[in-house]
């Protein structure tokens, strides 16, 4: 094939060694920027913003590949909760007995076991969301927050199917709808905020030192033990074996205090004894921080992401 | 024009051992008589080095390029040779702003694209659903990416098999664009699109032949938007020779919409057919910089028998 256009550029060549300050005031004559530079904070926002149709279709396209080669296809998304609460119920319902002074113990412990696992599996995929993904971080130029902010959306997406199974489970245990349930929705808003920004932050750190990923299922299994996933905070404290302040700190812990939240919006028998003093402002405080801090945290590393 | 001529060769105060390489001044050294078309990519002594972890908890310093300049304008196309290791990929990189420099600095017109959206595509997924995926992860939206779908997909040939007359008339000009006449057999653009059932865009990525995905990835990231940059590395090598032809046709396309198309492959066929400039990279360092037939033919000196170019 011959070319279609005129070599427009072997006109000049030029001497060697012209000075340098010429290919600045070139560039800079030209309105051309300098390549792969980090974007300030409000023009990264804009960027993130306008590839949200990104985000979003990343995180189905993630969750439909994932069950793509299983039998029962998409089916998964609901037995794997459902499969999950059933073993927490035969080993701490059934074989441990923990339900002795927990009223309502099967929605108390899929409440429990739902909400921590949204969490859970949010930092999980934040610790793998740069290393897992260095492929399309090193091939393709976006906003690296796009990342973790699909995978976490992903992870809400799964745990909306989680709580509609839940709610099935719920009427058949004699729960029945109340309005106090909307409370549920600014709950999960603030946990989902408050996971995200921990997963941004998680994902900085594993993509530079990969280890993280090592360490986190030993860190979020201490995690769930502490939040009182599976057996009550405050009857721990009824018992009198830990100082207060123990138990308070346990209750004030982020997890315990989204868990308590959505508890006490779906469960009936769990009342406002059951939570922390300030709780609502627990949970805006949490999330404000976690987001907004481990946004920015992020953010600031954004240009060495994916470099050797 | 207040312009610096185009091109430079290796840095003037680079460090000492990095300028130790031979270095040849470009062709032809003629004063510019017309105004140069604007630049896009200005690299200006550009050195680039990366850490590889030596999987013993050490760290092993590779550097990549060094001390290269140039000025890449408006209509060119840019091939990239030199043996492997050379840093050609990593040069690429850099200007796509994916590869941090160790020092200097690459000013872009707008943001280059590297032709890399295969890592953005998921095997299990079917070619339609990548499509989409595809073009979103190049930066498009989705009203974006479905207008633009039915271009694609035929641009790919998956759906009916590439165009006979185009392939009949291999140095046709590029003004038609080679979607036309699919997208009007097709009969009306479908808003969402869906796939017919026995088309390969509805079966799993994973199920392509290699050169069927080649296309696909190829024509994703080619037909998505226009650039004014688009760094290719080696996909050229991929696909039969009738999609080969097609790829070339839409670089000259990109080319004429007044981009600049740079492009990294190790047949220097391509870079003949295709490029009009060529910069030999060896071991880092900018050898050569000029008209692509000389370029390449003082390359193919080199591997044949060890010889520098010419100096002029």
């Amino acid at each position: 094939m011959t070319l279609t256009l005129p070599p427009p550029t072997k006109a000049a060549p030029a001497p060697a060694a012209r000075p340098d300050e010429d290919l600045q005031a070139l560039a800079r004559h030209h309105g051309l920027t300098v390549s792969g530079a980090r974007p300030p904070l409000p023009a990264y926002v804009r960027e993130l913003w306008a590839r949200r149709d990104f985000i979003a279709s990343f995180a189905t396209a993630r969750l439909t590949a994932q069950y793509s080669q299983a039998r029962l296809g998409q089916l998964w998304q609901l037995m794997t909760p459902l499969l999950n609460a059933a073993v927490y119920y035969l080993i701490f319902g059934v074989l441990m007995d923990v339900q002795r002074g927990v009223p309502d113990y099967v929605p108390f412990l899929l409440t429990g076991v739902f909400v921590w696992t949204f969490t859970a599996n949010t930092l999980t995929a934040g610790t793998r969301a740069i290393s897992g993904n260095l492929g399309l971080v090193r091939a393709l130029h976006f906003p690296r927050a796009s990342l973790p902010l699909s995978l976490a959306l992903l992870q809400l997406q799964q745990l909306f199917l989680s709580l509609a199974a839940l709610v099935v489970i719920l009427l058949c245990f004699g729960e029945f709808p109340a309005w106090s349930w909307l409370l549920a929705v600014p709950a999960i808003a603030l946990q989902a905020l408050f996971s995200t920004g921990v997963s941004l932050v998680l994902a900085r750190l594993a993509a530079r030192t990969p280890d993280v990923s090592q360490l986190m299922p030993f860190v979020l299994r201490t995690w769930m033990y502490a939040s009182g996933v599976m057996w009550s905070i405050g009857s721990l404290a009824e018992r009198g074996r830990f100082p207060h302040a123990v138990v308070l700190a346990l209750q004030c812990n982020p997890v315990a205090v989204y868990i308590d939240l959505v508890r006490f919006a779906l469960v009936e028998s769990y009342t406002a004894a059951n939570l922390p003093p300030h709780v609502w402002a627990l949970a805006i405080g949490w999330a404000a921080l976690a987001f907004a801090g481990g946004f920015v945290w992020f953010w600031k590393a954004e240009e060495t992401y994916g470099r050797g | 024009m207040a312009d610096p001529d185009e091109t430079t060769t290796a840095a003037p105060n680079a460090p000492a051992t990095e300028a130790a390489g031979p270095t040849t001044a470009p062709t032809d050294p003629a004063p510019p008589t017309a105004p140069l078309p604007a630049p896009t990519v200005v690299a200006d002594r550009v050195h680039i080095a990366y850490t590889v972890p030596d999987g013993l908890g050490g760290n092993r310093r590779v550097h990549a390029v060094k001390g290269v300049c140039f000025v890449a304008r408006r209509g060119e196309a840019i091939g990239l040779i030199g043996s492997n290791g050379s840093g050609k990929s990593t040069l690429l990189k850099a200007i796509a702003g994916l590869q941090p420099v160790e020092s200097g600095t690459i000013h872009t017109q707008g943001r280059p694209a590297l032709l890399g959206v295969d890592a953005a595509l998921m095997g299990d997924l079917s070619g339609e659903r990548n499509v989409i995926l595809g073009g979103l992860a190049m930066g498009m939206t989705w009203s974006e990416i479905t207008a633009r779908y039915d271009d694609i997909v035929a641009f790919s040939g998956l759906e009916e098999g590439l165009d006979e007359d185009l392939d009949d008339h291999p140095a046709a000009g590029p003004a038609t664009p080679p979607a036309d006449p699919a997208a009007r057999r097709r009969g009306g653009l479908s808003p969402h699109p869906s796939a017919a059932p026995g088309s390969p865009l509805s079966r799993p990525l994973r199920t392509y032949s290699s050169g069927m995905s080649a296309r696909l990835r190829f024509a994703i990231s080619a037909t998505a938007r226009s650039h004014d940059v688009l760094l290719i590395d080696e996909a050229l090598a991929t696909g039969d020779a009738r999609f080969r032809r097609r790829s070339r046709r839409r670089i000259d396309e990109l080319r004429a919409a007044a981009g600049t198309v740079f492009l990294v492959a190790h047949a220097h066929a391509a870079i003949r057919e295709t490029c009009d400039r060529a910069l030999w990279l060896e071991a880092g360092t900018l050898r050569m910089d000029g008209p692509a037939d000389e370029v390449v033919a003082a390359y193919e000196e080199f591997t044949r028998t060890g010889a520098t170019p010419p100096s002029r």
